[in-house]
């Protein structure tokens, strides 16, 4: 797969700090992954995430992004552009009171004529599914609204790649499925690269692919179905693991014979059916 | 309580002081504020009055909006008639007892200084009511731009105006609920003579200026994100362009001005 992200021994320490926050990350992303980094508070994810657009830069070590060098000062804005970035609190990130100028917003930065930025705006409102909202103003929306508002600011831009840190930390349930599946809609129909921070596993067993962090560095890297199976790892360094395989782990440790793999309720039914009817026999 | 401070918040819509160019809109606010200061008599007031009314009502924007606004601002209202009253002199003694003396001409004073801050304070929130911020920002940076040539930093100035408009309902928002945790927490917020309550603001206010900063912090990272790197090369998405009723409704008001100036001369 051609690569789009290339993490080559990063190493990151704050000035002045003693303490290196990142230990030698070695990571590359494929064009078109959707790629979650889960990990503890603490664990250095959300300082990887800055590493990915250039809010911070390595100590040691190289970050490639769409074949820019992070520390390339002179491609700082071509670099943004590519690998757009969505923070936690939605209303941090909203500059404008009204809709459809917010989504304008990283456009007017960056001096697109008037009838492509209107096309654009237009477009990103529709693909996250807040068109009708457009004149509105950000203050009378739900989190979830107000964050799908922010991605539609960024896709304006028309990057190849988003990382998002903890987007949906600060949603209620609702709103987190709303921006999980607009996210997942970027992925599939745009087949932008999606890098998603996070520290909820029911949205990380959804991703394609599953890095796990703990003190500064990489642990884990797999498809979500073989990362989960590592119980025990996972609940060493504080991570739980989606409901679903804490319950096939339970079982299986009392004796029953169900796969490692299960992430999603739906397997995990299906699984304990087809038990129920061999065991029936 | 603090709900229900409107200022600064724009409520969308599509009336034709809506659609107004923002550029005349602030122009004619001036206009109307001058209009309002140069009117001597109350029929000049009540002509000031006309304009305002109709103008709100051209706007669509229910009138309750307007009396939220004003409301909160009723005491310093009351304070400053009272002392309109007790101090201005001249014309006929109404009330006199012991040393205080209130004359026709100070209940003309007071009654017509709170008419005048009542149809200033409609007139400019409905300039806020109608426009948004950034629309507004706009406009002030493409009034003030010739000062760029004087080195003045408009697009500065006007991005946080801006920002700091979007921020005001957050803010207040944040207020509330920081009012509420220290109420939780047995914090005696509105009780107690003033320089107990001035105190019993600190606990309030200094999680506010942190929450504040935390937040500026976060929006300039994100803003950087997005590629922002000051006023150089912007482009629009939000036109400005005049149209005939923009000019229309610069003459309205101009001929609106030079009614009042009319009616002063006439009736000195």
């Amino acid at each position: 797969m051609e690569k789009i992200i290339e993490i080559k021994n990063l190493h990151f320490r704050y000035e002045n700090g003693k303490k290196e926050v990142l230990k030698g990350i070695d990571l590359d992303i494929g064009k078109g992954e959707f790629i979650a980094i889960l990990g503890h508070n603490g664990s250095g994810k959300s300082t990887l995430a800055k590493h990915l657009n250039a809010i911070l830069v390595p100590t040691e070590g190289s970050v490639t992004v769409d074949g820019i060098d992070t520390a390339d000062d002179s491609k700082l804005f071509e670099l943004r552009q590519r690998a757009g970035m969505v923070f936690q609190n939605p209303d941090n990130q909203i500059v404008s009171s009204v809709v459809e100028e917010d989504v304008a917003f990283a456009l007017e930065n960056l001096g697109v004529p008037y009838e492509e930025m209107r096309k654009r705006v237009d477009e990103s409102l529709k693909a996250v599914n807040m068109y009708d909202y457009r004149l509105h103003s950000p203050n009378l929306l739900s989190g979830g609204q107000k964050q799908r508002v922010a991605i539609a600011g960024i896709i304006a831009m028309r990057p190849k790649c988003i990382i998002m840190d903890e987007p949906t930390a600060m949603l209620d349930p609702q709103g987190r499925r709303e921006v999980f599946s607009a996210v997942r809609k970027m992925n599939r129909e745009h087949g932008i690269t999606i890098v998603l921070i996070t520290h909820y596993m029911d949205e990380a067993s959804r991703c394609d692919r599953v890095a796990v962090m703990d003190k500064g560095r990489i642990i884990l890297d797999d498809v979500p179905s073989k990362v989960f199976s590592q119980v025990d790892m996972l609940k060493k360094i504080g991570l739980d693991v989606p409901q679903v395989t804490e319950l096939c782990h339970g079982l299986r440790k009392s004796g029953i014979e169900i796969s490692e793999e299960i992430i999603s309720e739906e397997e995990c039914v299906e699984a304990l059916l087809k038990l129920f009817s061999e065991g029936g026999k | 309580m603090l709900k229900d401070i409107t200022i600064g918040q724009y409520f969308p819509s599509d009336s034709l002081i809506h659609r107004l160019d923002p550029r005349f809109k602030i122009v004619i606010t001036f206009i109307f504020i001058v209009m309002l200061f140069t009117g001597r008599s109350l029929v000049s007031l009540g002509i000031g009055a006309i304009y305002t009314f109709t103008a709100v009502f051209v706007s669509k924007i229910p009138l309750k909006m307007f009396v939220r606004s004003i409301k909160p601002l009723m005491p310093f209202l009351i304070i400053t008639a009272f002392i309109n009253i007790l101090f201005a002199n001249g014309g006929d003694v109404v009330f006199k007892w012991r040393f205080i003396k209130i004359t026709s001409d100070g209940i003309n004073v007071s009654v017509f200084m709170i008419i005048r801050i009542i149809l200033l304070l409609m007139g400019t929130s409905l300039l806020t009511y109608t426009t948004s911020p950034i629309t507004l920002t706009d406009a002030v940076e493409r009034l003030l731009s010739p000062l760029k040539k004087l080195k003045f930093p408009v697009h500065e100035l006007a991005m946080m105006m801006s920002i700091a408009l979007r921020f005001i309902p957050l803010l207040i928002e944040e207020t509330d609920r920081i009012i509420s945790a220290q109420k939780a927490r047995g914090a005696e917020i509105d009780s107690g003579n003033i320089v107990n309550r001035a105190r019993n603001l600190i606990p309030v206010l200094i999680p506010l200026f942190i929450s504040a900063f935390r937040r500026a912090d976060e929006l300039a990272t994100a803003m950087e994100c997005r590629c922002y790197c000051g006023g150089e090369g912007r482009t629009r998405l939000r036109q400005l362009k005049s149209a005939p009723r923009d000019y229309i409704a610069l003459a309205v008001t101009v001929l609106f001005l030079s009614v009042i100036i009319s009616v002063n001369i006439i009736f000195q």
